[in-house]
């Protein structure tokens, strides 16, 4: 239908864009992303080590359906309270597959303090870089898996 | 947890060639003043672009193969139109995507605002 050609992920098939606002002070949501013990919680993935600017880190997924699943995610930069940046591969979920040689994607965090709060805006870029394949694979894991997570957002933000 | 081959992912392979159309502006450009203008002709869609006939009727071929857009004579002219079907599939793959970010910061939210209580 027409309409839908104007929506911005047909037109931008390189990035997702988010912007939420938080009703918690900036320092709290920055140790929330920052903090790979506090990031593992509402992501749902176990981490064994602290991030660092240019280190590579390892987790395992603790979300339900992709237990165990190993996440790998290299650290960009880091700068206390404002910015936060990785890259990783986007669903790189199945076992049997070796994703070390493919792109990633890059995800950044800004932060922004505001009225009390803090307006957070993610943006994953590099989508275009990932083989087709992949997208697909994507879409399929997505299709399967995520459905269900759809209810949760109406009952968490609020606004956007 | 079921995640095997299903339909779905015969479905998937089938919607690849749709990102690599997409990914070029000229052509997003043609999908744009097709989903407004409606049903257009070669030479139509080639003005104002700024880019050869030829040029664009090989993007509109492009299109044409991902099934993103169908063609038929009129006269000599060759009418283009939107394969609405398709496209759908295509703009479902980042809805799905930002729909797992959704639900992150869905948690991320609770998890920073319970706390602040």
């Amino acid at each position: 239908m027409p309409e839908t050609l104007n929506s911005a992920p047909m037109t931008d098939t390189d990035k997702i864009e988010k912007k939420v606002f938080l009703n918690a002070p900036r320092s709290k949501v920055w140790r929330a992303i920052a903090d790979s013990q506090q990031f593992g919680e509402w992501f749902r993935v176990k981490f064994e080590e602290p991030f660092k600017e240019g280190a590579t880190i390892f987790g395992r997924i603790t979300n339900p359906g992709y237990e165990n699943v190993k996440l790998e995610m290299v650290v960009e930069k880091v700068q206390p309270e404002s910015y936060f940046s990785y890259r990783w591969h986007p669903y790189g979920v199945d076992k049997t597959r070796d994703y070390s040689a493919e792109p990633m994607t890059l995800i950044e965090f800004m932060l922004e303090e505001v009225n009390g709060g803090t307006n957070l805006t993610i943006v994953e870029s590099g989508f275009d870089g990932i083989p087709l394949d992949r997208r697909a694979e994507a879409f399929r894991m997505n299709n399967n898996g995520w459905s269900g997570q759809l209810k949760n957002i109406e009952r968490y933000v609020t606004g956007t | 947890m079921s995640r095997g081959r299903s339909s779905a992912a015969v479905k998937l392979s089938e919607a690849a060639p749709v990102f690599a159309a997409l990914g070029d502006e000229t052509r997003v450009g043609l999908l744009t003043r097709l989903s407004t203008d409606g049903p257009l002709s070669t030479t139509h869609l080639s003005k104002g672009t700024g880019v050869t006939r030829q040029a664009i009727t090989k993007h509109l071929r492009t299109l044409g193969r991902a099934g993103l857009v169908r063609d038929r004579q009129r006269g000599r002219e060759t009418i283009w139109e939107l394969e609405p079907k398709r496209l759908e599939k295509a703009r479902r793959y980042l809805d799905q995507i930002s729909s797992e970010w959704d639900a992150a910061i869905g948690r991320l939210k609770a998890f920073v605002e319970e706390e602040s209580n």
